[in-house]
């Protein structure tokens, strides 16, 4: 299947190229580019040591639609719980992958929240597109699928001295009205100088039809801009999601993403930072809760260039039934980053007997003068702890899930928009079947 | 209230009690003293439900139930209270999120609603209080970085919100100083009335003269070998244990 849907997708890319071919000649070179590089390298295999712990093979093996034909109509009251609602943000939403104007807000005034098709068509776009477009994606061959045969995604251009008072929510829904669905979004978000932006990033399907998402985000932070982005993967079981995401920094500039994931068959994280310039802070943090067969893989890379930067990477992850987890951590320190400061933690809880975590920290330093640590620990819950809570009356399975959201807690911690802390402490308390508030 | 009869449990293969015999009543306060390792403090464990100890013989009845089968949580909401010679720090949990969730998951096995928020931060209000808490306090993680006395504080404080019917101090004054050791025998002497009791373990006399018990019993290798009123913890403060010792190995 492997192969089939690799030939599938080679064999299909002319009819596309006619079909959704813009008139931005610079992407279309890309296309051609990616689509032989992808013919070369095809999808990753746990030969490839990155891919060791997890195999594409079960989420490969469906007869995916590429180009959905079905109009998908859905109305704002069937997929309110998706969104956080109870704040005043932009929205960019896509159904099946097309854009759904009526779900969406989007703005041009100051700051441009809107759509990549819009951002390749247009003219005035062109130097930023020129600019900015593919140039920190990796060149393999899951990326360059996607670089391939992309039709749509979020364009975000937050201008110099800009703050965004408003977060922007980006959600994916997919309606299942095929009956496997392959989806290949591609965002691409600039904050310039002085700018702040808050984001954030949702997938869901509707149904139990399978659901394959390859996404790409390309994000660039330029001199002291402040970017917080939090990802949100809650999705239905045979929902799988390989995740891309790369991250620009120039000097004095501070990123943080954070990965809640708690739900899809496969979800594969692949978090790129890369540190061009000084006093750069980046924030890398996740808390992961699965159980059943779902398996939830972190591959991280912190790329520290230049001196006097920082990294801190604290990921959590709660084990249950025969759910399966990685965590890939790596760090490379270069030569000249010297007063680096880079700290990484990955803590779990195996709640199963049956459940599995693969934990792997690499660090290549080659600077002398910095400050390195990492760490991992796996273990099970504390059963004095057990015991007090429930001499004070909290059953056990309510006991157990208190213990395990104070695990996680510290992640929790640096959520800065209140109602999407507020949404995944709920998310939490469901994934963990109780029904206790977590916060007062 | 309690009436334990013939109580014997081993953890390990080891027998740690031997045959423990006692009854309280609505009302009364009861002290346990004893040497280190008498087991003073796996028959509290073991009252509130602990299941490291197995139970080989003989019965606990609480309000005329056996509840030797059933897990701590369930016992808790029967009102049994312990407060831990070491109470455990669980970073994360705030103190007013744990005492919330204790106090509704109690109400729930009660058949009752949650408690309106506003009254649940007035009863809190009331209680910290009473026991000279400081408001930062409640939202700090539970026991974590706290000192003995605001941890035994903390104990107390649970005890005063969630009014059990028995309420066991194990070593409550262990690791206090004396004004902290007011604070808390005070705290426990104003929630007394006719029908709770109070069970206090304790290896000195110094507790006794807060939380003045009508009868005091000795434990000594897993059995109490000898009770009567509070002149006899006055006696073992004069005395020390070594003559409970000494009679225990006679009568054997």
């Amino acid at each position: 299947m492997f192969m089939e849907l690799q030939e599938k997708l080679l064999s299909s890319f002319i009819a596309f190229e006619n079909q959704y071919s813009t008139d931005n000649s610079y992407v279309n070179e890309l296309r051609n580019k990616a689509i032989k590089s992808f013919e070369k390298n095809g999808f990753p295999s746990r030969k490839n040591e990155d891919w060791k712990y997890t195999s594409l093979k079960k989420v490969l093996d469906h007869d995916f639609s590429l180009f959905p034909k079905i109009e998908p109509t859905i109305e704002y009251c069937d997929v309110q719980p998706f969104f956080i609602h109870d704040i005043d943000s932009f929205k960019i939403v896509f159904i099946d992958g097309k854009y759904a104007s009526h779900l969406s807000q989007t703005t041009h005034d100051g700051i441009d929240v809107c759509l990549m098709s819009a951002a390749l068509s247009q003219s005035k776009y062109q130097p930023v597109i020129e600019n900015y477009f593919n140039k920190i994606s990796s060149k393999n061959g899951l990326n360059a699928l996607n670089t391939a045969f992309f039709t749509e995604g979020a364009f975000i251009h937050i201008k110099k001295n800009k703050v965004s008072e408003r977060p922007i929510q980006i959600i994916h829904l997919s309606t299942g009205k095929e009956p496997a669905l392959l989806l290949q979004p591609r965002n691409l978000i600039i904050v310039d100088e002085n700018s702040h932006v808050q984001i954030m990033e949702r997938h869901q399907s509707l149904t139990n039809n399978p659901t394959l998402t390859n996404s790409v985000t390309e994000i660039f932070a330029a001199k002291r801009a402040i970017i917080d982005f939090y990802k949100l993967q809650n999705d239905k079981c045979e929902a799988s999601l390989i995740d891309n995401t790369f991250i620009d920094q120039q000097r004095d500039s501070n990123v943080s993403v954070h990965t809640f994931s708690f739900g899809g068959k496969l979800t594969r994280n692949n978090l790129n930072f890369y540190q061009n310039g000084q006093y750069i802070e980046s924030t890398l943090k996740g808390v992961t809760i699965v159980g059943q067969k779902q398996h939830v893989d972190h591959n991280t890379l912190v790329h520290h260039i230049e001196p006097n930067c920082e990294s801190h990477q604290d990921y959590k992850g709660i084990f249950g039934d025969n759910s399966v987890g990685v965590f890939n951590g790596k760090v490379i320190v270069e030569k000249e980053a010297q007063k680096t400061n880079a700290f990484q933690s990955n803590n779990n809880l195996l709640v199963d007997d049956k459940a599995t975590i693969n934990t792997k920290p690499q660090l290549e330093i080659f600077a002398d003068d910095v400050k390195c640590s990492h760490g991992c620990t796996i273990g099970q819950l504390d059963e004095n702890a057990l015991f007090y809570l429930k001499t004070r009356g909290i059953p056990t399975k309510e006991a157990k899930a208190l213990l395990m959201y104070a695990f996680a807690n510290n992640v929790l911690e640096s959520v800065k928009i209140p109602q999407l802390k507020k949404r995944i402490n709920k998310l939490i308390a469901n994934k963990l079947g109780v029904n206790i508030g977590f916060d007062l | 209230m309690l009436n334990i009869s013939n109580l014997h449990a081993r953890i390990e293969k080891k027998s740690i009690l031997k045959g423990i015999n006692l009854e309280i009543k609505p009302g009364e306060v009861h002290a346990i003293m004893g040497p280190n390792g008498s087991g003073k403090s796996t028959l509290a464990s073991i009252i509130a439900g602990k299941e490291d100890y197995e139970v080989r013989q003989g019965k606990i009845m609480f309000d005329g139930e056996d509840v030797s089968e059933l897990s701590p949580d369930e016992r808790a909401h029967k009102g049994i209270f312990l407060s831990f010679q070491y109470p455990v720090e669980i970073p994360g949990v705030t103190v007013t999120n744990f005492i919330k969730t204790a106090l509704n998951e109690t109400r729930k096995a009660q058949g009752l609603e949650d408690m309106p928020a506003n009254k649940m931060l007035k009863l809190i209000r009331e209680k910290s209080e009473m026991l000279d808490i400081d408001r930062k306090f409640l939202s700090r993680s539970l026991n974590e970085g706290f000192s003995g006395g605001e941890k035994k504080r903390n104990e107390i404080f649970q005890m005063a919100i969630l009014e059990p019917k028995l309420a066991i101090l194990d070593e409550t004054d262990s690791g206090l100083d004396i004004d902290a050791l007011r604070i808390v025998a005070n705290g426990v002497n104003k929630l007394k009335n006719n029908e709770n009791a109070t069970l206090v373990i304790t290896h000195y006399q110094r507790l006794l003269d807060y939380i003045v018990p009508d009868f005091v019993h000795v434990l000594y290798d897993g059995k109490i070998v000898k009770s009567g009123g509070k002149e006899l913890a006055f006696e073992l403060e004069n005395k020390g244990y070594d003559w409970i010792k000494k009679e225990a190995s006679q009568n054997v």
